[in-house]
C-alpha cells in the first residue's frame, strides 16, 4: 500500500486512514460536516499528492495529446488547463484528466491516483511514430488542493501569485528555492488552487500554508468530504460515473468531446453511439441516503443504478447521481424512486450541478 | 473511547441500561466514531415487538450506513424524539441524549448473555 509523503501529518493529527486507489489516505479529522462548513465558509487543504503527473514532451507533443484526449486541446495556451476524458478505441472512459500547456512543446497530465499505472502504459503505447517522450513523474511531486472562499488569499501569503488568476490557469510561483506550480482548478466547486510542489518539499509547503491559514479557519480536510463537496458540485468520479463501461457522452460529458476539429481515439466509436443509459441526478424526499449500487425504478420499473449518493449539507437532503436507461425521459421535476434496502425512497429528477457553485467562472 | 460501566453491550456496538425492566438502548462511543456524522437514524414506532440480535433501525452517517441491533426482546415502549431533527445527538452524547429506544425486557435472562464493559472494551481492541 503506497503512502503519500503527508502521511505522519495525517496520522499525527489524528486522522482516519482508508484504503484508497492503492493509497493509504486520509478519510477524515475533524468530522465530514465540520470540514465540509469549512471549505464551503472559509477554507479547506486536501493532501492529493496521490494523483498521478505524466509529462508529454517533444515537438509532436500537442497533436500527440489531441489525438489521446476528447477534448480539443490544439488552441490550449501555454499557462492554461483543460478538463478531459481519454477514451480506448471503444469510447470507453480509460480516465478523466487535466491537461496542463507548459509551453508549445511541453504538457502535462495529472490522472486519477488509481489509473496512473494504467494511464502511463496506455499513453506509452499510443505512440505510434511520433516524437515525442511520455514520462511518469508521479513520485517526483506532490499536490496540495487549498479549496474555499478564503483559499487564494491564504495561499498568496505563502506563495504570491497574480490575483487574477483566472480559472482553469496556473502560474508557476518561486517558494523558498523551489518552483510551485499554482493552477486555479479543484474539484469543490469553490474558488482555490491546486498547488504541485515537488515531493521532498511537500510537507514544508503543507506546515507553511496551515500556519498561513490558521487565524482565517483553515482546516485539513479528508477524501469523505472531498466526495461530498463533489458530488454537491456534479463532479464526476471515476470508479463512480466513469468507468471503462462507461462512454463520456452518456456520463453528460459531451463539453469535452470535441467531435469537429480533431481526430482523437475512440471518436468513430463516439461517433455511432446510440447511448442505452443517461446520467441523471435526483433529490431523495425521505431521509435515507441511495448509495452506489442501489437500482433506480420508474413507476415499479427497474431503470437504472445509483453511481454517487451522499447527505448535501447545503441542502439539508440525501442527493443522488446516477445512469438511467436512455429512453426514459426523465425531465427536471419528474419522480423516480430509490430501492433502497427493499424499499422505495421517493426522489425527483434535477439538474447539476446540485448547488450554484462559488468558483469564478 | 467512551465506555461506562454498568450498561449492557453488544458485540454490534449497541449498549443498554437496564432499569426496572426496561432498556434504554443506543450506540456506543466506538460506533459513533467508526459512523462518522450521524445525518439520519430511522426507529421503529412504538409497540412493535423486537427480537433479541435482529435489526430494529438503520443509523446512516454521511459516509456510511449501518443496522442497528437489538440487545433485547421485547417491545418498544418509547423513541428518542429528538433524533428526528438532531440525529447528530448521537455523535456527541452516545450514552446519554443520543437514546435511541427503550424495550420493556421480556426475558432477562437475554441481558446476561450480553457483554460487561470491559469485555466489550476488549472486544473492541481486538478488532483495531
Amino acid at each position: 500500500m503506497k503512502k503519500t509523503v503527508l502521511y505522519p501529518w495525517h496520522v499525527a493529527a489524528g486522522a482516519k486512514i482508508v484504503e484508497f486507489g492503492g493509497w493509504q489516505m486520509p478519510v477524515q479529522y475533524a468530522g465530514v460536516l465540520a470540514e465540509h462548513e469549512a471549505v464551503r465558509q472559509r477554507a479547506g487543504i486536501f493532501d492529493v499528492s496521490h494523483m498521478g503527473e505524466v509529462f508529454i514532451s517533444g515537438p509532436d507533443a500537442r497533436a500527440f495529446v489531441n489525438r489521446l484526449v476528447t477534448n480539443d486541446i490544439s488552441l490550449l495556451e501555454h499557462g492554461a488547463v483543460a478538463y478531459s476524458v481519454m477514451c480506448d478505441d471503444e469510447g470507453h472512459t480509460i480516465d478523466d484528466l487535466l491537461v496542463y500547456c507548459m509551453g508549445p512543446r511541453s504538457f502535462l497530465l495529472i490522472v486519477n491516483a488509481s489509473n496512473a499505472e494504467k494511464d502511463f502504459n496506455w499513453i506509452s503505447t499510443r505512440i505510434k511514430g511520433e516524437n515525442v517522450q511520455a514520462l511518469d513523474r508521479s513520485a517526483d511531486y506532490g499536490l496540495i488542493a487549498v479549496q474555499g472562499p478564503l483559499a487564494a488569499g491564504i495561499v498568496a501569503k505563502v506563495a504570491p501569485f497574480p490575483a487574477d488568476l483566472k480559472y482553469y490557469h496556473f502560474c508557476l510561483a518561486e517558494w523558498r528555492g523551489t518552483q510551485l506550480l499554482v493552477s486555479r482548478t479543484g474539484y469543490t466547486g469553490e474558488d482555490g488552487v491546486e498547488i504541485m510542489v515537488e515531493t521532498a518539499r511537500t510537507a514544508e509547503l503543507w506546515d507553511a500554508l496551515m500556519e498561513a491559514g490558521k487565524d482565517q479557519g483553515l482546516a485539513p480536510a479528508g477524501l469523505a468530504v472531498r466526495d461530498v463537496l463533489r458530488i454537491e458540485s456534479g463532479y464526476s468520479l471515476y470508479g463512480h460515473e466513469l468507468d471503462e463501461t462507461a462512454d463520456p457522452i452518456s456520463a453528460g460529458l459531451s463539453w469535452v468531446v470535441k467531435m469537429d476539429g480533431h481526430d482523437f481515439i475512440g471518436k468513430p466509436a463516439l461517433q455511432n453511439l446510440k447511448p442505452s443509459r443517461k446520467k441523471i441526478a435526483f433529490i431523495m424526499e425521505g431521509k435515507n441516503i441511495p448509495r452506489q449500487g442501489f437500482h433506480l425504478k420508474v413507476d415499479g420499473a427497474e431503470c437504472g443504478v445509483v453511481t454517487s449518493g451522499t447527505f448535501s449539507p447545503v441542502l439539508q437532503k440525501p442527493v443522488g447521481i446516477g445512469y438511467i436507461s436512455a429512453d426514459r425521459g426523465l425531465a427536471p421535476g419528474s419522480r423516480l424512486s430509490v430501492d433502497i434496502r427493499g424499499k422505495e425512497a421517493p426522489a425527483s429528477v434535477c439538474k447539476l450541478p446540485f448547488i450554484k457553485p462559488g468558483v469564478l467562472r | 473511547m467512551e465506555c461506562p460501566d454498568g450498561l449492557h453491550y453488544t458485540k454490534d456496538h449497541e449498549w443498554g441500561l437496564e432499569e426496572d425492566g426496561t432498556l434504554t438502548v443506543g450506540i456506543t462511543d466506538y460506533a459513533q466514531g467508526e459512523l462518522g456524522d450521524v445525518v439520519y437514524v430511522e426507529l421503529p414506532e412504538v409497540g412493535t415487538m423486537l427480537k433479541a440480535g435482529e435489526p430494529f433501525g438503520v443509523v446512516e452517517s454521511v459516509k456510511s450506513v449501518s443496522d442497528l441491533y437489538s440487545p433485547c426482546s421485547g417491545e418498544v415502549l418509547e423513541i428518542n424524539p429528538d433524533l428526528e431533527s438532531e440525529p447528530e445527538t448521537v455523535n456527541s452524547s452516545p450514552y446519554d441524549r443520543g437514546w435511541m429506544i427503550k424495550v420493556a425486557v421480556s426475558d432477562p435472562k437475554e441481558l446476561e448473555k450480553l457483554l460487561s464493559a470491559e469485555k466489550y472494551l476488549e472486544f473492541v481492541n481486538s478488532l483495531k
